[in-house]
């Protein structure tokens, strides 16, 4: 079962009396993106939430690679090679772009805490080269030393998807990447994706963009209410009529 | 050149010329005495100090008068037990504050926000209560400790006899009052500087704002936050210890209203005054806060009314009280007169308004002239 990245198993998590996430299971292999749709407040994001730790699932298991990661840390969970784009972009926005690429690879050196006073205090000659590269790779490489905060809403998607890539993660999780963006730059962004894919990352992406799921997704599970009511590949699920009724009518 | 391009070595040389050459240029401003300008260099490296906490991450610490208060006792107690020595008083000094700043700071940092300031404003405070109280016998509670004659100073013993008289402290033989106190506590100012502005360029530094700008996106990226919190305000609370060993060394006493928390506030002041989170913003307030406390707080009733003596007699009766409330004892009055004024109209304190003056002559030259050289442009 090497190639099982992601496991969710039975997840329960109530807020209240509401039940956001009610026995939820999904398996993400290797290499593949994996997409997650569904109505507003179907739990998508919560489902995120509990992957990264930053919600403890009230029932249930995540394992990563094999690996327990309930009940861990967010920094420790980061630490093993998670990595998520939010749906409200999370940047630094006084900084410049380039010191925003460039924080994450310190967080991912040194984040388990090092006192290596010579590493922690020296100039970081490599690790500004490699931020200058991805900043290329996502687009946004003639704005380096502007101020991120003055970003337009896609473009700080872009600059926190260069934020995530930077960590070389193992599994990517990707909260509605294209929400806010122009149609030119949700392309820029499809084929973006379509070439980390090309190298092999494994991702979980949120989306309502019928036509970025299409383009991107191996596999596609539609969560509604809190359950996952059908999954398979995107045509199965395109022509699966319980899918129809959760996006259109859904009074129960 | 405009002072937020400045290349790093020559900021640092400009600030080591400026602080070495006080007596020469605070002399006409009625600034150079040996204490007052001693005063400017100690209270310099604590608010430097406090600035790599309050500045890089944002928490605002009210209790960092703790740590200069145990600087100082730690400072006395060397000098009355090993030697007159500044070096064994000021390590002592800050391994005292670092040790307290440990567990402090190790409590308060499960907080943020104001139950961050607040925790640390009640350690600060139990701080300041015990050594009035069951400390006494450390502290000699409300007399302060000082040196006695009897005081067994080992090491110095074992060398030369002891005189009659108390000792003075000393670097090895150069008695640590007057100008040669000056330049230790100024030579210390420097190398503080200097360590300051290295952790603010590095990863570390780097690592500090981004806890300030966005804690959860260094969680997320993998950061364990707390520990580098907390070596933060151990940093911090050791600048802290060697201010309050440096005002030992050159005034050998220590007593607990050091830890109260207006001092405290103080330091607070002094930052967000010179500039919160710049490199040169918390020295300019501490030494303008140093500067006015000492020309205010020397007015009296009489002075003032000589000053105003010019004025009919009905007149000065009615302006000596007046202005008296903000001169004197009441010279905090005008303290936070002047903290409210930089609040309301400069947030980013002087740093940020000397900016803002910079910019605006320049663009009025500009004006002036009708033509931009390709130096002027902005990004230079
Ligand atoms: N921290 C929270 N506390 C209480 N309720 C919450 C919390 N987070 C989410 N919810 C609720 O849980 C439900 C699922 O929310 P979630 O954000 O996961 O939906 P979503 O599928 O991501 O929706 P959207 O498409 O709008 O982003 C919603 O009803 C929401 O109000
Ligand atoms: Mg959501």
């Amino acid at each position: 079962m090497n190639d099982l990245v992601l496991h969710l198993d039975n997840i329960q998590k109530n807020f209240g009396g509401l039940s956001a996430l009610s026995d939820v299971n999904l398996q993400v292999e290797e290499g593949t993106t994996h997409a997650i749709i569904g109505p507003n407040g179907a739990g998508k994001s919560t489902l995120l939430n509990v992957c990264i730790g930053r919600l403890k699932p009230d029932a249930g298991h995540v394992t990563f690679y094999g690996e327990e990661l309930t009940g861990r840390k967010p920094h420790e969970i980061a630490q093993m090679g998670v990595a998520r784009v939010f749906q409200t972009p999370e940047i630094f926005p006084e900084m410049s772009l380039l010191e925003n690429v460039m924080l994450p690879a310190f967080s991912k050196r040194d984040g388990a805490f090092s006192m290596n006073a010579h590493k922690l205090l020296s100039r970081q000659g490599d690790i500004r080269d490699e931020a200058e590269h991805i900043l290329e790779d996502v687009g946004l490489q003639e704005q380096m030393m502007t101020e991120a905060g003055s970003l337009s809403r896609g473009d700080k998607r872009r600059l926190e998807l260069g934020m995530c890539l930077i960590l070389k993660p193992r599994l990517l999780l990707l909260d509605e990447p294209t929400a806010g963006m122009s149609r030119h730059d949700t392309n820029s962004t499809i084929d973006l994706l379509k070439k980390i894919k090309s190298r092999g990352m494994t991702k979980v992406i949120i989306e309502h963009d019928m036509h970025v799921v299409f383009s991107l997704a191996d596999k596609v599970s539609v969560l509604a209410r809190g359950q996952i009511i059908a999954g398979g590949t995107p045509e199965e699920v395109r022509e699966d009529p319980k899918v129809k009724e959760a996006y259109l009518g859904g009074a129960h | 050149m405009k002072i937020g391009t400045m290349n790093d070595l020559t900021r640092f040389l400009i600030f080591a010329v400026v602080i070495l050459a006080m007596p020469v240029w605070l002399d006409p401003l009625g600034g150079n005495y040996p204490d007052l300008l001693q005063k400017f260099a100690i209270y310099g490296i604590f608010a430097i100090g406090f600035n790599i906490l309050f500045g890089l991450t944002g928490y605002l610490s009210f209790g960092h008068a703790a740590f200069l208060g145990v600087g100082s006792y730690a400072a006395v107690w060397s000098f009355k037990l090993f030697t007159m020595n500044a070096i064994p008083a000021l390590m002592f000094g800050v391994l005292f504050a670092g040790a307290l700043a440990l567990i402090i700071g190790f409590l308060s940092l499960r907080r943020s926000g104001i139950y961050f300031s607040i925790l640390t404003l009640a350690f600060a405070q139990m701080s300041y209560n015990l050594a009035y109280s069951v400390l006494t016998p450390i502290t000699n509670g409300e007399t302060g400790l000082q040196l006695a004659q009897s005081d067994p100073r080992v090491i110095d013993n074992m060398f030369v006899e002891a005189s009659a008289g108390l000792p003075s402290t000393n670097l090895f033989g150069l008695t640590m009052s007057g100008y040669p106190g000056f330049y230790f506590c100024a030579a210390l100012l420097i190398l503080g500087f200097f360590i300051s502005m290295r952790i603010f360029r590095s990863p570390f530094g780097l690592m500090l704002k981004g806890i300030k700008s966005n804690q959860n996106r260094m969680m997320y990226t993998g950061l364990n936050t707390r520990p580098y919190m907390l070596t933060a305000f151990v940093i911090s609370g050791m600048y802290a210890g060697l201010a309050g060993s440096l005002l030992a060394i050159t005034d050998p006493l220590a007593g607990a209203e050091r830890m109260q928390w207006t001092a405290s506030g103080e330091v607070v002041l002094m930052t967000i005054l010179g500039g919160v989170g710049t490199l040169v913003g918390p020295m300019i307030g501490a030494g303008l806060i140093k500067y006015f406390e000492n020309i205010f707080s020397a007015f009296n009733d009489t002075v003032l009314a000589e000053m105003f003596s010019y004025l009919p007699d009905a007149l000065v009766e009615l302006v000596v009280p007046v202005v008296g409330l903000f001169v004197g004892s009441g010279w905090h009055l005008t303290l936070g007169l002047l903290f409210v004024v930089v609040v309301i109209f400069l947030p980013g304190g002087i740093v940020e308004g000397v900016d803002k003056l910079v910019k605006f002559i320049r663009n009025r030259e500009k004006n002036v002239g009708g033509k931009v050289t390709p130096q002027d442009q902005p990004g230079e």
